[in-house]
């Protein structure tokens, strides 16, 4: 099988979930940049590859997938060693629970876009995207009262930890949003920080 | 195993995903209604005894909450595996999947009525904040069922998915509720006017009340 194809922006938090378990499972990729905020994903280029204009999207063999969820949920049937979700059906479905919260629940909303159609004022928009971070990681908090060990669920790296890393990260490093009122959240981002795939996959470390 | 408890409102879309899964599986359920509308799902009894962020939809199985309609339909298809709702391959589940998340995430969320209320106070400019997040979505969705449809009766291949469950509710929404023009999104239409046929869809029909 052909390496796969990673169409990645560094800061895209989307793109950045894929990375987290690309490099959790050790598989080895190639990445093409597409520079979201030079509007890349509109060239007809890479409209060729992915007609909805979307990024992250995995070439696998020819056959181009997308959406977040969709490509780490193949990651982990494709690629079971270094499993990404737990064998028991209702730690799983708590997984998938915590990732969903994150990528429709959080993500969305406080997206630059979004905020932009909200508001021209730049004060505004922030409140905006800070309202819906505040909202979406307070129920977080709870739910991870009850599930969460190390890490988001239990004490093994999950899918839910690659939601959750870029989502803490844009609320703290983007709006330097006052996270004194997630303890467990808190706790668990840096439990994750340690690892070796947070560091690799991390924007910074990004060829762009 | 004790029949499982699905928390629910009939005009959530989010429910009705659910719901057709539950019905098209045959799976026995018990219904206990969340009257979203009276904010219900946000008062104290819901969020410390259910579900904690508030929302429904929520599968309580055995003493355990699963909440999360795309959380939910992944359980229900491991646990249930009769009358299967994901292809068997897996680039073929992930487009499945891509449908799904199309929606969840980049349609319903931004459409949401308490959303476009955060936008505006006014009535027009809320519909148009809605009618664009909707537009801008089933854009991009017409262009992928055209790749996936087989015979335009159902999103993936030619057998009901969870991308059938997911899009239902959003195109009743965007019609009944915001009476968009469809006449951009044919095959969109043509999918959607097959499902509305289905039994296990009409079963979880917002004009359907639960009691």
């Amino acid at each position: 099988m052909a390496k796969p194809i990673l169409y990645s922006f560094s800061h895209s938090s989307c793109t950045w979930r894929v990375r987290l378990a690309l490099n959790y499972k050790d598989i080895a990729y190639e990445t093409r940049v597409v520079n979201l905020s030079r509007g890349e994903t509109r060239d007809p280029e890479f409209l060729k590859v992915n007609p909805a204009g979307h990024i992250p999207a995995l070439v696998v063999n020819g056959k181009v997938l997308a959406q977040s969820m969709a490509i780490l949920e193949y990651i982990e049937e494709a690629y079971p060693e270094k499993p990404l979700l737990p064998k028991d059906l209702i730690q799983r479905a708590k997984v998938r629970e915590i990732c969903e919260l994150i990528v429709s629940g959080i993500q969305p909303l406080q997206h630059r876009q979004v905020a932009g159609k909200y508001s021209d004022d730049k004060q505004k928009q922030l409140e905006w995207q800070d309202f819906y971070i505040h909202r979406g990681l307070t129920a977080l908090e709870r739910i991870l009262t009850d599930c969460s060990g190390k890490y988001a669920v239990g004490d093994d790296f999950t899918l839910a930890d690659c939601c959750l890393i870029p989502q803490v990260f844009n609320a703290e490093h983007r709006f330097k949003m006052d996270m004194s009122g997630f303890p467990r959240i808190n706790e668990i981002n840096k439990n994750l920080s340690e690892l070796p795939a947070f560091k690799t996959a991390h924007p910074d470390a990004q060829i762009d | 195993m004790s029949r499982p408890i699905l928390y629910a409102f009939h005009v959530s879309s989010c429910s009705w995903r659910v719901r057709i899964a539950l019905a098209h599986k045959k799976i026995e359920h018990d219904i206990r209604v969340v009257n979203i509308v009276n904010r219900e799902s946000r008062s104290p009894e819901y969020m410390s005894k259910v579900n904690p962020a508030g929302q429904i939809p929520a599968l309580e199985v055995n003493g355990n909450v699963i909440a999360e309609s795309l959380a939910i339909l992944e359980y229900l298809e491991e646990v249930y595996p009769q009358k299967p709702l994901l292809p068997k391959e897996a680039i073929e589940r992930a487009k499945v999947r891509e449908i799904c998340e199309l929606i969840a995430t980049g349609i319903q969320p931004l459409q949401n009525p308490k959303v476009a209320a955060r936008h505006s106070t006014e009535t027009e400019k809320r519909l148009e904040w809605t009618e664009y997040y909707i537009n801008r979505g089933f854009i991009a969705l017409e262009k992928i069922l055209n790749t996936t449809s087989a015979n335009g009766k159902y999103c993936y291949g030619d057998s009901l998915t969870t991308a059938d469950c997911v899009l239902v509710p959003q195109v009743f929404n965007a019609i009944a509720r915001f009476k968009l023009d469809m006449t951009p999104y044919p095959k969109i239409m043509s999918i959607y006017n097959s499902l509305m046929k289905l039994e296990e869809v009409k079963l979880g029909h917002p004009d359907n009340k639960l009691s």
